[in-house]
């Protein structure tokens, strides 16, 4: 893997700028050609949700228009071509994650889905009074209400890994905290407040010496780094279909065969049975038994395109390339007067959160609106993350393969608008 | 288009930088929180009343420039109102600021709180310029609980 963060050789950024950032690839994207505010648009906000190329629209479009046709229930040709295009899709997931089977593949809204499913199905049926949950100090709010929520509820308690100044896990802090009492180890792989990657082997190793399960939060991760569930031997992993230039309302939760068996189900309705009676049902197979009523259909596909899209480019290339324009735009924007970069960890993907001196980042998202550039100014639903840093709210640039160096120096230009606004 | 300027006026930055009456009210004996899930504001109201009068009045908190801008001309135009003529002035500012068609063409008595009417071409952020006075009528009205745009 490369390791992000580090400016990569001459050499190497040849090769891995071909298509980058040009207009080859940005032309694959409608949604970037458009102006707003009478500007050019730069969309730099990545990390809430990216935009989506012509192959996912017209892989939606086309199955509205002659493959639409609920699934797994019909005799009819429609209904087995809707199928095959929806099983296609898990198909599409498991080799994309390199999962040994497709039925530990199952279909969410998306990653808050997916952890709500293990806090519930596996949370409820697992957790007795005294037990512990670990998380870490930089998760989404995402990995933290549903614990909090299962905790409640069974006398559990929620632990949490603290970071350092570097928005780095510390992980001699995460070793003391791993005890007989912990149940599961929750953490989030990138982090979408600060950028950090976490040294998710170490915390997977570490959690297995104990027979813990680890669940990896892989919201932020998808789109930047290629994953191997059976290399990261992690035990659930989940993700969103939006942030990996696929559409909203479909997400991802692979899990171990193993553990998913022995999970209750966490809805009840249809496709999830194989028999039903008023005295009592008999709940379908893996991954069936996860996937109660009818899916998000569309959303599958969609997101099956937005796999085959991002394979052909390779996220091997893709994290080198940003890699590289994280390095460019963290240089560019350290220079400017009075702005500090939160989160400067060694292994870093695809986020400039920063803060301007005096300046709140509502005001810079407004201002830098106005010259045609998206960012997110806010907590970026990581509440603790900006109480740990003594901020209010963090403005926050994030990237994707499609941004270019010329829109960070028009992110730097805009800064420096914002600068002379409160000057 | 909305023109940048409309916002950001000289008077609000002003006000931003120096806020007037940011500070706790020792002799307040009545107080409200707010607060901007959205963005992170936090504030809160201190009030000093006496009878139905507003004797004195100041705040505390963070928040974004129009947030702040507004808190602070909020209790520099509120000192010795009544109740009641406070909650017309919250009325006719909410107007002002969601761009309230007869508000905007005859804004009277807003005074200098009308340097917000550039807020209405800002959707996103009127909720910053009415935090404040939200909060305030929560503390008016002597409510406990904390006040929330969302």
């Amino acid at each position: 893997m490369i390791t992000p963060g580090r400016q990569i050789t001459e050499e190497a950024c040849q090769d891995c700028l071909v298509g980058f950032g040009n207009e080859k690839l940005r032309q694959d994207f409608p949604a970037l050609r458009q102006k707003v505010r009478g500007k050019p648009l730069i969309y730099l906000d990545n990390a809430a949700t990216s935009q989506k190329p012509q192959a996912v629209i017209d892989t939606i479009v086309r199955y509205y228009l002659s493959e639409n046709s609920n699934v797994h229930r019909g005799v009819h040709f429609l209904s087995d071509l809707a199928t095959q295009a929806y099983e296609g899709a898990r198909i599409r997931v498991r080799q994309f994650l390199n999962a040994t089977h497709d039925r530990e593949i199952i279909f969410t809204r998306g990653t808050t889905e997916s952890i709500n499913l293990v806090a519930h199905s596996f949370g409820r049926s697992q957790l007795r009074a005294g037990d512990e949950i670990l998380i870490s100090a930089m998760e989404h709010h995402s990995n933290i209400v549903p614990w909090q929520i299962v905790c409640e509820e069974k006398g559990a308690r929620l632990r949490v890994i603290p970071i350092n100044d570097a928005g780095e896990l510390i992980l001699e802090e995460y070793e003391r905290l791993v005890s007989d009492r912990t149940k599961l180890v929750s953490v989030v792989y990138v982090s979408n407040a600060l950028g950090t990657i976490n040294p998710v082997r170490q915390i997977i190793a570490l959690a297995h010496r104990r027979g813990i399960p680890v669940l990896l939060d892989g919201a932020q991760a998808a789109p930047h780094l290629r994953v191997d569930v059976q290399e990261l031997d992690c035990d659930f992993y989940a993700f969103s279909g939006h942030k990996l230039f696929g559409p909203t309302g479909i997400g991802i939760l692979y899990g171990k065969t193993d553990l998913l068996e022995a999970m209750p189900p966490y809805q009840g309705g249809g496709d999830m049975i194989s028999a039903v009676t008023f005295e009592k049902t008999i709940y379908n197979s893996l991954p069936y038994k996860f996937e109660a009523g009818t899916p998000h259909i569309a959303g599958a596909i969609g997101l099956g395109a937005a796999i085959d899209y991002v394979q052909r480019i390779g996220l091997d290339r893709i994290a080198a390339y940003e890699n590289d324009l994280l390095a460019y735009g963290t240089e560019l924007l350290s220079a400017l007067p009075g702005l500090r970069i939160i989160g400067a960890a060694r292994e870093k993907a695809g986020v400039l959160s920063f803060v301007l001196e005096g300046i709140h980042a509502h005001d810079i998202g407004t201002i830098l609106d106005h010259e045609g550039i998206a960012i997110r100014a806010g907590h970026h639903c990581a509440m603790p993350v900006m109480k740990r840093f003594g901020v209010p709210a963090t403005a926050r640039a994030s990237l994707a393969f499609y941004n270019t160096r010329e829109e960070l120096d028009a992110l730097a230009k805009g800064l420096h608008k914002v600068i002379e606004v409160f000057a | 288009m909305s023109d940048l300027s409309d916002l950001y006026q000289e008077v609000i930055l002003d006000h931003y930088k120096r806020p007037r009456n940011f500070r706790r009210l020792e002799e307040a004996n009545r107080k409200a929180e707010g607060h901007n899930p959205l963005c992170g504001d936090e504030i809160t109201v201190y009030l000093q009343l006496d009878g139905d009068v507003i004797k004195d009045v100041s705040f505390e908190g963070a928040g974004c420039a129009i947030s702040k801008a507004s808190a602070s001309m909020m209790t520099a135009t509120l000192k010795g109102k009544t109740k009641a003529e406070a909650k017309l002035l919250f009325d006719k500012f909410h107007k002002m600021v969601t761009g309230d068609r007869d508000s905007r063409s005859d804004p009277i008595g807003l005074g200098k709180l009308e340097v917000f009417c550039g807020v209405s071409e800002f959707p996103v952020r009127v909720k910053c310029a009415s935090l404040a006075w939200h909060t305030l009528n929560a503390a008016l009205e002597g409510k406990a609980e904390p006040v929330s745009t969302e």
